[in-house]
C-alpha cells in the first residue's frame, strides 16, 4: 500500500488554480442563456438567492470537505499504534450542529419567502401590458389583446416583442401537452399546463434579443421548441405591434408572387395550417401564424435563422 | 450495465451539438430507460440484495421471517426487469420520462405500448418491493438474536428498517397512480386528461408524493453501509449512533412533506411553493447531522484506507456537494431558473451516484470476502475507486454551470452557438471513465475469484455479528445464536478493555448498557 504524504504547499497552490479555473468557466456570464447575466428584476432576484446560498454552501463544503481530507491524512493508521479511544459521541455538539444550520436557514427561508410572493404578483396587474402565451407541440402561440376592443388581438408566433423597462403580465396556457416558458436571462421558468391557466410578469432592463425555451419536456421535437424575445423601445415596441395588425402586402415581385401561389396552392397546402392576415384562403389555426413571418428574426419555433444564406441549398 | 449503456449513448448524442447519431424518438426513449432502469434495477435491487443478505447475519438470525416471500420477491421483480427490457426488443420502449408526466404519457400524444409496458413493469416491481419491505420489517423486529435491542442495531439494520416502511408506504401510492394512467390509457377514464376535465398536475402530485420518499428509499441504505464502514476502518465506533439513528427516523418522516420541490414551477401559488420550500431546507438538517457524525467518527480514528473505506469516505465528500446544490434547489425563485436544467441532473447524479452507488461499491468491497470467502484485490479496487470518482465527477461537475448557463433537460439536440459544447464532450469522457471503472470492478471479481485469497472469517478485524461466523457463511448462518450484550457486540468480545471506554462515561442516561455499566460501577 503506498503511502500518501500531507499535502504540500505546492499541491494546495496548483487546486486552487484549478478551482479557480473552474469557477471563471462555471460563471461564464457571457453565454447566450447564461442565468448569471440577469437583466430583469425577476431574474435578479432569484440570481441573488443563488449567491447567498451558494456562499453558504460553499462555506460548508470547505469545511466538510476540508476535515475530510484533513482526517484522513491526520489520523492515517501507522504500524504499530493502538487504537483509538472509542468515543461514543458529544451530546453538546450534536445540539450545536443542529441549531447552527437551522439558523443559517432562517437567513435562507425568509428572503426565499419574499421573493417568492414578489414575484408571484406583478407590480401592475392592470395597467401593464398583456399577452397570452399559448404552448402547443412543437412551438409557441403569442396573443396581444387590444385593451380597448376585444375582438382585435394579435396573434403571432415564436417571436416575443417587449418594450424595455415596462412590466409585462403573461398568462400561460397549453393546448396540449406540458411546456414550460423559460427566458433565461430575463425570469426563472413557470410551467404551461393545459387546463390551469398559470400567469408570471416579467421585465426586460436591456434592450437586445433574447434567446429562449421550452424547459418541460413534451415530446419529440422538445429540444426543439425554442423562441425568441425582442427587447425594444416603446416607440419600436408600439411600431411593431401596428404594421403586425396590418394584413400582408400584396407581393408585386414574381418570385413572391410565386412563393403566395405555393402558400395558397393545392400542392403544399400551407394555408390549410397556417393563417396570414388578409388572404382570403391562408386562415388555418394549427400551426404558427406566419403573417409577416419574413420580417422574424428566426422561423420555425426559433431553432433557423431567417436569412437567405441559411436557406440556399436547403432542400425543401 | 444496460442502464449504463443507455447513458453512454446519450452522452455520445449530446457530446456535441446538434449532432445526429440517434433519433430524437430514440433519444427519448434512452432517457426514459436510464432513469427507469437505474432507479428499480439498480439502485433498489442492489439496496434489497444487501437487506437480503446481509440483515438476518447482522441481528444474529437464521433466516428472514418469511423466505419464501422472499423468493417471491425475488422472482417477481426478474420477472418484472425482463418485462421492462422486453421493450427495447418490440421496438417500443417507454418514452415519457421515467416520471411519465401526463398528458404527455396519454394515449392522444403516446399511443404506442411503450408506456402501458413501463406502467406494468413499475406494478410487478412495486409489488416485488412491497413484499420485500413488510419482510425486513417483520426480521428486523422479531428475530433478533437475545440482547440486541434496537439500539444496539447496526446502523445498516436500522436504516434497512426505516428504507422497509418507507418501501411499504410509497409504493402503493405509485402503483395507484399507475393503475389510474393505465385506465386513462385503456379505458378512456380521465384522471389525468384535461381534455374532458382531468388534471395532468394529480399525476405529478401523486408521482412526487412517492417519488420523494422513494429518493429516501434509494439514499438510506447506502448510508447505513457507510455508517458501518466508517467505524470499521477507524477503530471507533460511530460517533453519535443514537443521532444517526433519529435523523435517519426524521428524514424519512419529512420526506413525506417535500414532494412539490419538485413542482416549483407548476403554478401550485406562493403559499405552497413556500411551504415547500421551508419543509425542503429543514430536511437539511438531519441530513447535515449524519454528515457530521460521519465525520466525527474518523476524527480521532485510526484509519486504514482500504476500498471500502475509500468508497465510504468518497460518499460523505460526493453526497455532500448533491446536498448543497439540493439546498439551492430548495429555494424556489433559485429553483426557477435551475427546475427542469442539467443542474437539476448535476444535484441528483452527486446524491444517486456519488452518494448510493459509491456507498454500495463500498459495500460490495467490504461484504464481497464474507459472502465469498475470497478477498477482492486492494490494487484493482483502488484503481476503480479512483476511475469512477474521477470520471464521475469529470461527468457530473460540469452540468452544475450547464444548467446555470441555460441547457433544459431531457433535450436530444442543442444548438452550437450556446457555448455548451466543452462542457458536455467534457462529460461525455467522464462518462466513459466510469464506464471503464465499472470495467475494472469485473476484472477484479474475475481475476480475485481465480486467485483465491481466502478470507477467514474476519478479515478486516471489523465490529459487527456477521463477521463472527466462517466466511461464506453456512446456510444456517449461526451455528449457536449468539447472545449480545454490546453495540458492535462482536468488537467488545475481541476487545473487552475497551468497553468501559465506551459505555462507561455515560451509563445513569438510560444508553445501552447503562445499566448493567452502573452496577458494575457499584
Amino acid at each position: 500500500m503506498s503511502t500518501l504524504k500531507a499535502p504540500n504547499g505546492k499541491l494546495i497552490s496548483v487546486l486552487l488554480l484549478v478551482f479557480l479555473g473552474i469557477l471563471l468557466i462555471a460563471c461564464y456570464p457571457g453565454n447566450p442563456q447564461s442565468t448569471f447575466d440577469a437583466t430583469g428584476p425577476v431574474a435578479r432576484s432569484q440570481l441573488a438567492l443563488f449567491w447567498v446560498i451558494f456562499w453558504a454552501a460553499a462555506f460548508v463544503f470547505v469545511v466538510v470537505e476540508g476535515v475530510l481530507v484533513y482526517a484522513a491524512f491526520k489520523y492515517r493508521r501507522k504500524p504499530g499504534d493502538g487504537d483509538p479511544h472509542q468515543t461514543h459521541g458529544n451530546t453538546k455538539l450534536e445540539i450545536g450542529w443542529t441549531i447552527l444550520p437551522s439558523i443559517v436557514l432562517v437567513f435562507v427561508a425568509v428572503p426565499t419567502v419574499i421573493t417568492i410572493f414578489d414575484n408571484a404578483n406583478s407590480p401592475d396587474p392592470e395597467g401593464a401590458l398583456q399577452v397570452d402565451v399559448v404552448g402547443e407541440q412543437w412551438w409557441w402561440e403569442f396573443n396581444y389583446p387590444d385593451p380597448t376592443d376585444p375582438d382585435n388581438t394579435l396573434v403571432t408566433a415564436n417571436e416575443l416583442h417587449i418594450p424595455v423597462d415596462e412590466v409585462v403580465n403573461l398568462t400561460l396556457d397549453s393546448n396540449d401537452v406540458l411546456h414550460s416558458f423559460w427566458i433565461p436571462k430575463i425570469a426563472g421558468k413557470v410551467d404551461l399546463v393545459p387546463n390551469n391557466l398559470n400567469t408570471m410578469w416579467i421585465m426586460g432592463e436591456e434592450e437586445g434579443t433574447f434567446f429562449a425555451q421550452c424547459a418541460e419536456f413534451c415530446g419529440e421535437s422538445h429540444a426543439l421548441m425554442r423562441f425568441w424575445v425582442i427587447v425594444e423601445t416603446r416607440e419600436e415596441f408600439d411600431a411593431w405591434l401596428a404594421s403586425e395588425r396590418a394584413d400582408a402586402i400584396e407581393p408585386t415581385d414574381p418570385l413572391a408572387q410565386q412563393g403566395k401561389a405555393i402558400f395558397e396552392g393545392p400542392q403544399a397546402q400551407c394555408w390549410s395550417c397556417h393563417t396570414i392576415k388578409g388572404s382570403v384562403r391562408a386562415q388555418g389555426k394549427i400551426g404558427p401564424d406566419l403573417t409577416h413571418v419574413g420580417r422574424r428574426t428566426h422561423i420555425a419555433s426559433g431553432i433557423r435563422e431567417n436569412t437567405q444564406e441559411k436557406f440556399d441549398g436547403v432542400d425543401l | 450495465m444496460i442502464g449504463g449503456v443507455e447513458a453512454l449513448i446519450m452522452r455520445l448524442q449530446l457530446s456535441s451539438s446538434e449532432s445526429g447519431l440517434v433519433s430524437p424518438e430514440v433519444f427519448n426513449q434512452l432517457f426514459t430507460m436510464h432513469g427507469t432502469l437505474m432507479v428499480f434495477l439498480v439502485v433498489m435491487p442492489l439496496s434489497a440484495a444487501f437487506f437480503n443478505w446481509l440483515v438476518p447475519l447482522q441481528i444474529g438470525a437464521r433466516d428472514v421471517a418469511f423466505p419464501r416471500l422472499n423468493a417471491f420477491s425475488y422472482w417477481l421483480f426478474l420477472f418484472g426487469s425482463l418485462l421492462l427490457n422486453t421493450s427495447w426488443l418490440v421496438g417500443d420502449a417507454p418514452n415519457g420520462g421515467w416520471f411519465g408526466y401526463a398528458p404527455n404519457s396519454q394515449t392522444l400524444y403516446n399511443p404506442s405500448n411503450g408506456m402501458t409496458f413501463w406502467v406494468i413493469s413499475l406494478g410487478v416491481l412495486g409489488v416485488a418491493s412491497i413484499a420485500a419491505g413488510l419482510n425486513f420489517i417483520v426480521t428486523i423486529i422479531n428475530l433478533r438474536a437475545p440482547g440486541m435491542t434496537m439500539f444496539k442495531l447496526p446502523v445498516f439494520t436500522w436504516m434497512t428498517l426505516i428504507t422497509s416502511v418507507l418501501i411499504v408506504l410509497a409504493l402503493p401510492v405509485l402503483a395507484v397512480a399507475g393503475i389510474q394512467l393505465q385506465t386513462d390509457r385503456l379505458f378512456g377514464t380521465n384522471f389525468y386528461n384535461p381534455i374532458n376535465g382531468g388534471d395532468p398536475v394529480l399525476w405529478q402530485h401523486m408521482f412526487w408524493l412517492f417519488g420523494h420518499p422513494e429518493v429516501y428509499i434509494l439514499i438510506l441504505p447506502a448510508m447505513g453501509i457507510v455508517s458501518d464502514i466508517l467505524p470499521v476502518f477507524s477503530r471507533k465506533p460511530l460517533f453519535g449512533y443514537p443521532f444517526v439513528v433519529f435523523a435517519g427516523i426524521v428524514i424519512a418522516f419529512m420526506g413525506w412533506f417535500v414532494w412539490s420541490h419538485h413542482m416549483f414551477t407548476v403554478g401550485l401559488g406562493p403559499a405552497a411553493n413556500s411551504a415547500f420550500a421551508i419543509s425542503t431546507m429543514a430536511i437539511a438538517i438531519p441530513t447535515g447531522v449524519k454528515v457530521l457524525n460521519w465525520l466525527g467518527t474518523t476524527w480521532g480514528g485510526s484509519l486504514r484506507l482500504h476500498t471500502p473505506m475509500l468508497f465510504a469516505l468518497g460518499f460523505i465528500a460526493m453526497f455532500t456537494i448533491g446536498g448543497l446544490s439540493g439546498i439551492m434547489h430548495a429555494s424556489a425563485p433559485s429553483d426557477a431558473q435551475q427546475q427542469d436544467t442539467y443542474f437539476v441532473v448535476a444535484h441528483f447524479h452527486y446524491v444517486l451516484f456519488g452518494g448510493s452507488i459509491l456507498g454500495i461499491f463500498g459495500g460490495i468491497y467490504m461484504w464481497w470476502p464474507k459472502m465469498s470467502g475470497w478477498k477482492l484485490s486492494e490494487g484493482l479496487g483502488k484503481l476503480n475507486f479512483w476511475l469512477m470518482r474521477i470520471g464521475f465527477n469529470l461527468t457530473f461537475f460540469p452540468m452544475h454551470w450547464l444548467g446555470m448557463d441555460g441547457m433544459p433537460r431531457r433535450v436530444y439536440t442543442y444548438p452550437a452557438d450556446q457555448g455548451w459544447d466543452g462542457s458536455n464532450m467534457a462529460a461525455t469522457i467522464g462518462g466513459f471513465l466510469i464506464a471503464f471503472s465499472v470495467l475494472v470492478w469485473v476484472i477484479n471479481v474475475i481475476v480475485s475469484w481465480r486467485r483465491n485469497d481466502r478470507a477467514g472469517a474476519d478479515p478486516w478485524d471489523a465490529r459487527t455479528l456477521e463477521w463472527s461466523i466462517p466466511s461464506p457463511p453456512p446456510h444456517y448462518n449461526f451455528a449457536e445464536i449468539p447472545v449480545v450484550e454490546h453495540r458492535d457486540d462482536f468488537w467488545f468480545k475481541k476487545h473487552p478493555e475497551l468497553v468501559e471506554e465506551y459505555e462507561g462515561h455515560h451509563g445513569p442516561r438510560g444508553a445501552p448498557g447503562g445499566s448493567t455499566v452502573r452496577r458494575r460501577l457499584r
